[in-house]
């Protein structure tokens, strides 16, 4: 399973995905400079989290025309697998890779800290090394987290099993104090129609070791590394 | 060349957290009358053409492209000579 990291001018979380695939996880990975139009040869593209382009305009605006974002567009039509992990996230929402937007947090407040996330969909390959109901301490890091879709967009993504993880309280329980931005039915992650990019604001890299304080993120990590099988057989 | 003057606004459903915000100072200032504030952006964009239509035509093409986000964000757009 080799893992292509993509870093844009400002993506600050590069090195922690860098160091959880390659240290924690022994999977090969590389950095792909944004410049890069060709990402052939890879499994799985990584979008770290940051503050691509300063956020200017609005997050992920800028780099959704960045050269490699035409070259991530093709290994998703290709079937390959991707990751966008908080900047990640609100890039392929604006890249229309995913649907919806990420708002700036209901509170205003750019929020550092853990979260527990449930997992709503275990039959994808980012979640196959975890079950349905299964919750994990993750934490967040970001301003912009809110997530936002219009009535029909949110229905379908219920609908279709789409909706991979929500903010929950420690027992499960999805409630509005255990919501830290205002996202739309409490949704931390969602993934596309064809279930082989999927987006997640909190942070799984950031928690694979016990010396962090958690190591529930790797969970999802060994999941795609396990679910390599699954995403081959993406139609 | 024209100058064109764009505005970028949340769409009515979207909630607006900054604005909700703004509003509450408001008060606090005295202005009590406000029922309502709505945070956007504006921006001034010099073009460089002599026709106008191909000005309303870049306008409205970088608007929807990059300038606002159509899953969120309207915009609208007064073009002048410049």
């Amino acid at each position: 399973m080799k893992f292509g990291v993509v870093v844009f001018p400002g993506t600050w979380s590069d090195t922690d995905c860098f160091h959880a695939i390659d240290t924690v996880l022994h999977e090969p990975v590389e950095y792909i400079w944004h410049r890069q139009t060709d990402v052939q040869g890879f499994d799985c593209i990584v979008l770290p989290g940051g503050f691509s382009y300063g956020d200017y305009l609005r997050t992920g605006a800028i780099a959704k025309f960045a050269p490699v974002m035409t070259a991530v567009a093709e290994h998703a039509r290709r079937g390959g697998l991707v990751i966008g992990i908080c900047n990640g996230f609100q890039i392929l929402c604006e890249a229309g890779l995913l649907p919806g937007a990420l708002l700036r947090n209901q509170s205003l407040q750019f929020r550092c800290m853990w979260t527990n996330l449930r997992t709503e969909n275990a039959g994808t390959p980012f979640t196959s090394s975890l079950s349905r109901g299964q919750v994990m301490r993750v934490p967040i890091s970001h301003g912009d987290g809110n997530y936002y879709a219009d009535d029909a967009t949110l229905k379908d993504l219920e609908d279709s099993g789409r909706v991979v993880f929500r903010y929950c309280e420690a027992d499960g329980a999805i409630t509005p104090d255990a919501n830290p931005n205002g996202s739309l039915h409490n949704i931390a992650g969602i993934m596309n129609e064809r279930g082989n990019v999927l987006g997640m604001m909190p942070h799984p890299e950031r928690c694979c070791e016990p010396l962090l304080g958690g190591d529930d993120g790797r969970l999802i990590l060994e999941s795609i590394v396990s679910g390599a099988g699954v995403a081959a057989g993406l139609k | 060349m024209f100058l064109a003057k764009i505005y970028v606004t949340l769409k009515p459903a979207v909630n607006d957290p900054q604005g909700i915000t703004v509003r509450g100072g408001l008060h606090n200032l005295g202005f009590t009358g406000v029922t309502e504030v709505r945070v956007g952006k504006y921006m001034e964009v010099r073009l460089d053409t002599t026709d106008e239509a191909d000005a309303i035509r870049q306008a409205d093409e970088m608007s929807r492209k990059l300038l606002s986000n159509p899953v969120i964000e309207d915009y609208r757009f007064d073009l002048t000579p410049a």
